[in-house]
């Protein structure tokens, strides 16, 4: 039996998307949050809960982008210029926020510009995330091997939704974080954060879920036709049993429940992303098997990626247990 | 201006940032291992505070070199779409595993060595410390092999889509030029960085000759100096015989010589003309060329008229970034035997003239790295696969408005941003080590530092 190495490697960049989508969705949500928090202390400690471990959250974006660019090369070279103004803005995004973990502890008098910098960035990054995932469902024309599309194809009602959908999932998952990791004060207005952003999260998932087969036959028949419908009935059900959880966990104050849920709310809507694409990576117009390298590319990495994406797994775990526990002054930066 | 050439201007102006952040950081993040190491093996305190001090300035210039990596792993695809879909299937992989063994490695035990020397203890910190800078050296192998394969491809087939497919992972990865590149790059930033520590020390040895953290930064800077420069010129010589063997049009646009010649004399100054084909005021040392290139005083140099006016890299750019590079790394080696010079006559920290030479010199690593970048980028030209695709056949179908634009966001930001980040970077060193940096009134951010705080907080 031989490998169906393109599959393989879907799994695995649908695999990378999705990690970073849920790692680095709470730090960027954590950012989202900031201006509903004016108070410099319980910033400090906001910041503090995340920095160590945001670097690495977004490196899997650098390996959702690589890899497609290794293993999906034609996919990689359509996809990049269709996208042209959504990633140029969030790469711009990504900037701001990021430089801002240092460079916010630097300064007293141009704080409050690094710490707009990080809520601003954080926002207008998972925006265009957002307009791009909704921009990627709606389809993109290809012609040979090139975008054939408008530089403004991209910038629909349905993906300014998507966008607006992703901002507010990472403000869910970040005021879900901050339960997770704060105390006192600053725990109970995450509690008031995600009880809110849990709510508009679940109407947007909604609005969504209703639009997508609208878009394209080819979704109707996947979603509503019979018999499959009795699988993909499946997804729905899933995400209001853990919209649920989610409620429950709010409910009972319970200190990691409504995080976990969060993540399975985003898994799930991920895996309903899935079934709309599969089997194309370019929704109509490329196929996983027609975007993909040569076998000697997939079979080269394949041998590397099996090896050390357990150890990156290994080590980003210990990495999260090492700054286990609440955040606080004590346990916080060394600025 | 043409998309084609909004695209170039954007990758230049991004890369050019970006490249010098992670030369930094290779350097830096090595000198932190050492400083680490030596703490632990000798425990005395001023490695610590000195790991301390140059820990910030690490952790600002890392931050830059995250964010300005993360554009360039897009802007292939966005401006570069063609070249990426031809060479996704052998460049792809190799950043692939520049992200799965050098990224996450750095990015994994970033957190640690910045924020968990409490948490982990010395031993596991300082392992952390390892991890960092190895990352940092593995990152320097996959991104120099790549960037190797565009100047000298080996090991390649191509397939009927015009991809570039691989044939022999290990012709792709050792290709020519790669073993040199390496040795030339990461030596490259071991230099950068022991110039920006020897500044700082000076600096400071110039306000408080006696203090001892700023002499041991500066006695080492000094004996990497020694040590380092007059390597990296022998390793720049052997590059240079290996591009005259794989390049030659490269090797005549930066000797700025039109015609062929044997022997050949080294154009120390001129102005290589394009369009008359003749360098203009050129100052001539006879045999000097043949000796450098061929070591022999007669051998023969191809001039830049013997390829065809297509192929021909820009020689008035190249010329000049050239003569900048081994300029500035004839001065550091010089300034290296300087100092080894009163280090053996006991005076290290006695001279003031070469405490000011040492700041002078400061950034001389930074400016040497981009010009040999634009020597050996511009040399490329008109390729991106040397010799197999032309740049022109590279780039997106873009309209030039949204390159143009997007440029223009980049350089706004990127000043704006990185500016900002080299004045923190600049006021952290303005400060003595093992004080707290002076900052515009009293920070109450997370001030503890980690290295003394009990552990607490441990239950989940």
């Amino acid at each position: 039996m031989t490998l169906d190495l393109p599959f393989v490697w879907a799994g695995l960049i649908a695999f990378a998307v999705l990690a970073y989508v849920m790692l680095d969705g709470f730090d960027l949500g954590v950012g989202v949050l900031f201006p509903f928090v004016p108070e410099e202390g319980l910033r400090d400690d906001m910041m503090n809960s995340v920095a160590p471990v945001w670097d690495g959250n977004e490196t899997w974006l650098v390996l959702g982008g690589g890899g497609l660019f290794a293993v999906f090369p034609l996919a990689y070279s359509v996809i990049m210029p269709a996208l042209y103004a959504p990633i140029i803005g969030m790469l711009l995004g990504l900037t701001f926020r990021g430089v801002a973990f240092e460079y916010r502890w630097k300064t007293k008098r141009g704080q409050f510009f690094w710490d707009w910098a990080f809520a601003g960035g954080s926002a207008v990054a998972g925006f265009f995330q957002g307009v791009a995932l909704g921009a990627l469902v709606q389809g993109v024309p290809v012609v040979g091997r090139a975008y054939s599309g408008g530089w403004w194809d991209w910038l629909t009602p349905f993906s300014l939704l998507t966008g607006t959908a992703l901002i507010v999932g990472y403000a869910l998952l970040g005021s879900t974080w901050l339960i997770y990791k704060a105390e006192g004060d600053l725990q109970e207005r995450a509690f008031a954060f995600a009880r809110r952003s849990g709510l508009a999260t679940f109407a947007l998932i909604g609005a969504v879920s209703i639009w997508t087969p609208f878009l394209k036959g080819a979704y109707m028949t996947r979603w509503l036709g019979w018999p499959q419908i009795l699988y993909t009935a499946l997804v729905p059900l899933m995400v209001l049993a853990m919209a649920y959880a989610l409620y429950l966990g709010l409910r009972d104050r319970a200190p990691l429940r409504p995080f976990l849920a969060a993540l399975g709310l985003f898994a799930l809507s991920y895996i309903g992303i899935a079934i709309s694409f599969y089997p194309y990576i370019v929704p109509n117009s490329i196929t996983i098997w027609e975007a993909a390298a040569p076998h000697a590319s997939l079979a080269f990495l394949l041998v590397g990626a099996s090896v050390l994406i357990p150890m990156v797994l290994a080590y980003t775990a210990y990495s999260y247990w090492v700054f286990r526990g609440k955040v606080n002054a004590h346990a916080g930066g060394y600025h | 201006m043409t998309a084609i050439d909004l695209a170039r201007w954007q990758f230049a102006f991004t890369m050019g940032f970006h490249i010098v952040f992670p030369v930094f950081s290779i350097g830096l993040a090595s000198y932190l291992a050492v400083l680490n190491l030596l703490h632990l093996l000798r425990g005395n305190p001023v490695y610590l505070d000195l790991f301390d001090y140059w820990k910030k300035i690490f952790a600002i210039a890392f931050g830059m070199g995250v964010v300005s990596g993360i554009v360039m792993s897009y802007q292939f695809g966005t401006n570069w779409s063609v070249y990426s879909d031809k060479v996704g299937p052998i460049l792809g992989p190799l950043m692939g595993y520049e992200v799965l063994s050098a990224f996450f490695l750095e990015a994994g035990f970033l957190g640690v060595m910045l924020f968990g020397r409490a948490r982990v203890g010395p031993g596991l910190h300082a392992f952390a410390t390892l991890m960092v800078a190895f990352g940092t050296f593995i990152s320097a192998f996959w991104i120099l092999a790549a960037n190797s394969w565009m100047q000298t491809p080996a090991g390649y087939a191509i397939n009927e889509a015009g991809q570039f497919v691989p044939k022999d992972w290990l012709e792709v990865i050792f290709n020519p030029s790669f073993p040199y590149r390496l040795v030339h790059m990461v030596l490259a930033a071991y230099l950068t960085t022991a110039f920006v520590v020897g500044a700082v020390g000076a600096l400071h040895l110039l306000r408080d000759s006696k203090d001892a953290a700023s002499r041991v930064m500066f006695s080492m800077a000094m004996g990497m100096a020694t040590l380092v420069a007059p390597l990296q010129i022998a390793a720049g010589d052997a590059h240079g015989l290996n591009t005259l063997q794989y390049q030659p049009a490269k090797i005549a646009a930066l000797e700025g010589d039109f015609e062929t010649r044997a022997p050949a004399p080294l154009i120390v100054f001129g102005l290589p003309n394009m369009e008359t084909h003749r360098t203009d005021y050129a100052l001539e040392i006879p045999y000097l060329g043949s000796l450098i290139l061929t070591h022999s005083l007669e051998g023969e140099i191809k001039g830049l008229n013997s390829f065809p006016p297509g192929e021909r890299p820009y020689s008035p750019l190249i010329f000049w970034s050239f003569r900048l590079m081994v300029g500035l790394g004839l001065a550091m080696a010089g300034l290296g035997v300087w100092s080894l010079w009163l280090r053996v006559k006991g005076r290290l920290y006695e001279s003031v003239w070469l405490r000011r030479a040492a700041v002078l010199m400061g950034p001389s690593g930074f400016l040497a790295v981009l010009a040999g970048w634009v020597t050996t980028e511009v040399g490329r030209q008109p390729y991106t696969v040397y010799g197999l695709l032309r740049t022109a056949d590279s780039v997106s179908p873009i309209a030039a408005p949204a390159v143009g634009a997007s440029l223009i966001a980049f350089v706004i930001v990127y000043f704006a941003v990185f500016g900002a980040g080299l004045f923190y970077i600049l006021r952290l060193m303005n400060s003595p080590p093992g004080a707290e940096p002076a900052l515009p009134g009293p920070l109450r951010a997370a001030v503890v530092n980690s290295a003394d705080a009990p552990l607490e907080g441990g239950a989940l």
